[in-house]
């Protein structure tokens, strides 16, 4: 089980308080101008990392709140949490 | 050598030492007709059918790891063919069909075992689905039919059906064709029969790069072994596909889970069908060894670890236990991850790519086992002829594109 720190309680709790949310800044094209491709990668295509890897979590059962993470998806390590429009930090 | 009762009364006359190797282990050679990346059951099979059915011989088959080491050996090895839709019936069922003959054909006991697969119904809302799969089963040919719990436990002796449980059991949908086989068997065997049709099985093999020529099209793969030469490369490489595919810059539609299974001690013979829930996230058989066989379902987050969390496990155990008493104080002995790459239908994805020469078999998802055969001998028409074979043709990459989505979230029986 991660153990992920949730960066508006500032705390370390156990995975099960979290629910995943796939995969992290992704933009939504407008739907009225976007080509077939456009629609399709938005809609269906995702990152699928094999290495650092930026996702979404929520805190369903603390805050409430979604926030980003980067993991390694080899070790599954957690190298970083950050809010909601804070930019992509280095990985490390 | 050819397995029969002749060969078994020589081999055991002379104490079982002269048995031969059951496939070649040669080096690559600098250049093949067609390259698959990936030595599990689903590439083996591709290979296997491009020699026998299509005459492609000079066939490589590379393997990063061992072969059917990957989700091949990690299964839970259970057959059944009662999907949804149309287009899933036609591949699962010409998967299904070909396991009834396969120990024949290959030569090699695959140890298939129609036993009898039956999903577990727990709410009014599973019944309703269950029983439009059903009938839209039947429509189709498939066998498939509605049990009562009392029923359901007639087949299934163990089965609490008692209606005070957490998730009772309303009813079971049971496809009594559908049933189990022998995983490594499977590789073990579609190797031994590619292998003597010349077929090429090269284990730790890893594939660094994927070579383009200057129209685009692929021209080789460079491996940790050396460079070979393709004109076709076909990658089978389940969790690692999108991997793979980004050496060629093709992104797919894919996202790779840990997906969890266990095995307890041996028991006397208990469990006499297989049984699925997907409400719970839990499903069950007995192995010819005599261990229980459970499976969970996935974690949530993309992961290539090969192991998941102890909560998804204990969950399952949990419910294995209210739908199995018995069960309650059986230890478990193995505990272990595969990789899955699930699409957003959770059907396959068996097809061309955007790249010239470079085929893609993906997307089974939890599911890919019982494909085996039907996705081998389906690959490997896609892979001689350029063209799909009619069954596999609605599994293009292209119906992301168009929508023509084969929406299987409920029939993979298991919660994603």
């Amino acid at each position: 089980m991660l153990l992920i720190r949730c960066p508006y309680c500032e705390m370390e709790r156990p995975e099960v308080e979290f629910r995943y949310g796939g995969e992290a800044h992704r933009i939504r094209p407008d739907p009225n101008q976007a080509s077939d491709e456009e629609w399709t990668e938005f809609l269906y295509f995702r990152a699928n990392d094999r290495g650092t890897h930026a996702e979404r979590w929520r805190h369903a059962v603390g805050c409430g709140r979604f926030f980003n993470c980067l993991r390694d998806t080899v070790s599954d390590r957690i190298l970083a949490t950050y809010k909601f429009g804070e930019k992509r930090p280095e990985a490390g | 050598m050819k397995f029969s009762f002749a060969s078994l009364a020589r081999q055991a006359l002379s104490g079982h030492q002269g048995w031969p190797e059951q496939w070649r282990s040669p080096d690559p050679k600098p250049a093949y007709d067609v390259v698959i990346v990936g030595a599990g059951g689903h590439g083996l099979a591709t290979a296997y059918y491009l020699a026998k059915e299509h005459g492609v011989k000079n066939v490589a088959v590379v393997e990063k790891g061992w072969l059917g080491g990957g989700n091949t050996g990690r299964n839970t090895t259970v057959i059944r063919s009662n999907y949804l839709w149309e287009a899933s019936e036609a591949i699962y069922g010409h998967a299904h069909k070909m396991w009834a003959t396969l120990s024949q054909e290959l030569n090699y006991n695959v140890m298939f075992s129609p036993r009898g697969v039956m999903l577990l119904a727990h709410s009014h809302h599973d019944e309703v689905a269950f029983k439009r799969h059903i009938h839209a089963n039947r429509l189709a040919g498939t066998a498939n039919e509605w049990l009562s719990p009392a029923q359901a436990k007639e087949f299934c002796p163990i089965l609490n059906i008692d209606p005070g449980i957490r998730y009772p059991i309303v009813g079971a949908a049971l496809q009594r064709t559908g049933g189990t086989a022998r995983h490594d068997a499977v590789a073990w065997g579609y190797a031994r029969a590619a292998s003597a049709l010349g077929v090429d099985i090269i284990e730790n093999c890893e594939v660094k790069a994927i070579r383009r020529d200057v129209n685009g099209a692929v021209s080789g793969v460079e491996t940790t072994r050396g460079a070979i030469a393709a004109k076709r490369i076909g990658v089978v490489a389940a969790g690692s596909t999108s991997v793979v595919m980004a050496m060629a810059g093709v992104r797919l539609p894919l996202e790779s889970f840990p997906r969890q299974a266990l095995v307890s001690e041996p028991l006397k013979p208990v469990m006499p069908c297989v049984a699925m829930s997907n409400t719970i996230h839990a499903y069950m058989s007995q192995s010819d060894k005599g261990e229980l066989v459970i499976g969970a379902g996935t974690d949530a987050y993309v992961s290539y670890s090969q192991r998941g969390a102890l909560h998804i496990v204990s969950a399952t155990l949990e419910a294995i236990c209210e739908m199995f008493p018995i069960a309650s104080r059986v230890r478990m002995m193995r505990n272990w991850g595969g990789i899955v790459d699930t699409t957003p239908d959770r059907s396959p994805i068996i097809g061309k790519t955007p790249v010239p020469g470079l085929f893609v078999n993906c997307g089974w998802g939890t599911g890919g086992f019982k494909a085996t055969p039907g996705s081998g001998h389906l690959f490997a028409h896609q892979m001689a002829k350029g063209e799909p074979h009619p069954i596999a043709a609605p599994f293009s990459l292209d119906r992301f594109r168009t929508g023509a989505l084969i929406n299987e979230a409920t029939a993979a029986a298991v919660a994603h």
